[in-house]
């Protein structure tokens, strides 16, 4: 397969992306969290 | 609204029954259908379909960039539609200016990973990392336009101020996208580039097209967890920013009576 | 009170305290000169700055731009002036249209030294039939300049960093400005090899964007600095 650094790199860059941003988000989510009543969530 | 320090143990505010998380039934079994897909994408997308016949390997990238761009084009559509929901009735909750942010911030993010992917994809096909036709211009012109949105959101000032602020930079943005596609599109029909250069249009068959078509729902469906989730974390912080420190103190007191009563 | 008698004493209040205090032009005049001689220092090659004097004479326009905004707001923050005007109940639209009025006046000025120089450091040679083009493209580019600057520029204005977010606001948003007063300018010094015809529809598209900008900005404006 030719050309293959530039193919994987767009697939690493696109999952890795997505991934982090993913985890950042569901982290900051379990931090503030912790600080607030359930009251304040209304998805719960 | 009076924040008193329950003792009732059903209390919410007794820390150890708090949910920990940002998560609802429907946001995990969606997660764990976007995670599936990605997995089908990467199967699909670098193994099971195969090389085109003039492009060769490179399609495999058009299946990331096409799924990134519609991404990016629906969340910005979300942000406009939200932001002008947000200023229709000054009085409706602040959730459209959450989810006009969310959807702003991945919108930003799919668009970098867009201009990148067909930045290379333009590499290997046309030889240049970089064309000014008018839709790659106003694709990259889009991308600055809401990372300035971004840092509008940023400046501080209570939640209806950075949620008015921004709506109308949004709403101004929609009024300036078109206007900046027209003339580049008229700029450079001028000078009648090469059609070496051309479009990104490309006839796909088969197992082709479904790998686009599922990298194109996979990327969709993490756009809707990530917003679900992302509005969620907004809401939080922005219900710490009003009421964190009354809640701080609450706590504080009452671990105070606790350790007062436990030194008696 | 009149939207427009509001924006008439807006811009006769900018356009008095920019007489008194000159800085648009001890400052700002300098520096869009110093750009057009930077420029040249960089280009280094007589042929080629002929032929691109139109969009440098518009890239040193946006550049000062900035800065003309800038100043533009810095007078109504210093001592609270913006607020005292939100306040007093003055239709925020009659403030759009008076500061963009003030803002244009100057940058017209701007505009015309631009040419000039342009002319005696480029060799740039306007002809005979191509006037009218430049008239016509300067005045709607002009306008839509003024409105986006004033629009972005009560934005940005105020405190803490928000004055360095306007470049990046305002640069995109001026870019069919900059496609479109370059080309038509282009057209009206003959640059090139450009006919003066090529010049209307560029014209064409500066008044688009100029009405467009003129409307929404006066719609946009006082939400913006509303606080």
């Amino acid at each position: 397969m030719d050309n293959i650094g530039f193919i994987l790199t767009t697939y690493i860059v696109a999952f890795g992306a997505t991934v982090a941003l993913a985890w950042h988000t569901l982290k900051r989510g379990r931090s503030l969290a912790e600080q607030l009543p359930d009251e304040d969530k209304p998805w719960t | 609204m009076a924040i008193t320090a329950h003792t009732d143990s059903r209390s919410s505010t007794d820390t150890g029954r708090r949910t920990r998380s940002t998560g609802t039934r429907f946001t995990r079994a969606l997660g764990i259908a976007t995670i599936v897909l990605f997995a089908a994408v990467a199967l699909f997308g670098l193994l099971i379909s195969p090389a085109d016949i003039t492009q060769g390997e490179s399609v495999r990238i058009l299946y990331i960039h096409v799924g990134t761009v519609w991404v990016a084009y629906l969340a910005f559509v979300v942000t406009a539609v939200s932001s002008a929901a947000y200023l229709w009735k000054r009085t409706t909750s602040l959730t459209w200016d959450r989810i006009a942010g969310s959807s702003a911030e991945i919108g930003v993010l799919f668009m970098a990973v867009t201009l990148l992917a067909g930045s290379l994809w333009g590499r290997l096909s046309w030889g240049t990392f970089w064309v000014w036709d008018a839709r790659v211009t106003t694709t990259a012109f889009l991308f600055i336009t809401y990372v300035g949105y971004l840092a509008v959101r940023g400046l501080g000032g209570s939640h209806q101020q950075r949620a008015r602020r921004s709506a109308v930079v949004a709403l101004l943005a929609v009024l300036e996208i078109p206007l900046v596609h027209f003339s580049v599109k008229l700029w450079r029909s001028v000078h009648q580039e090469a059609s070496v250069a051309g479009s990104t249009d490309v006839t796909l068959d088969g197992s082709m097209l479904f790998s686009l078509v599922l990298a194109t729902v996979a990327f969709t469906a993490f756009y809707v967890w990530f917003v679900l989730h992302r509005q969620r974390v907004m809401a939080m912080q922005d219900a710490l920013d009003d009421k964190g420190l009354d809640y701080a103190l609450v706590e504080r007191r009452a671990e105070g009576a606790q350790s007062v009563r436990g030194n008696i | 009170m009149s939207v427009f008698r509001i924006a008439r004493l807006v811009a006769a209040k900018d356009l008095r305290i920019e007489r008194r205090s000159r800085v648009v032009i001890n400052q700002v005049l300098p520096f869009a000169a110093l750009v057009m001689v930077l420029f040249a220092f960089a280009l280094d090659n007589d042929d080629t700055l002929e032929r691109v004097s139109p969009g440098l004479i518009w890239l040193a326009t946006i550049f000062s731009l900035l800065v003309v905004v800038q100043r533009s707001f810095a007078i109504e923050t210093a001592d609270g002036a913006l607020d005292a005007i939100r306040v007093a109940g003055v239709d925020p639209a009659g403030v759009f249209l008076g500061k963009s009025i003030a803002l244009a006046l100057q940058l017209l000025v701007l505009e015309a030294l631009l040419t000039v120089l342009a002319v005696v450091l480029y060799q740039a040679e306007p002809s005979g039939s191509g006037v009218l083009v430049l008239f016509a493209t300067v005045l709607p580019a002009t306008c839509g300049l003024a409105f986006v600057g004033t629009l972005y520029g009560g934005l940005a204005a105020g405190t803490k960093g928000r004055e360095t977010l306007l470049p990046l606001l305002l640069f995109p948003v001026v870019a069919p400005v900059l496609i479109g007063a370059t080309r038509a300018t282009e057209a009206a010094l003959g640059a090139g090899g450009a006919a003066t015809s090529e010049g209307w529809p560029w014209i064409g598209l500066l008044m688009i964007f100029a009405a467009l900008f003129g409307v929404g900005g006066t719609l946009a404006f006082g939400p913006l600095i509303e606080e």
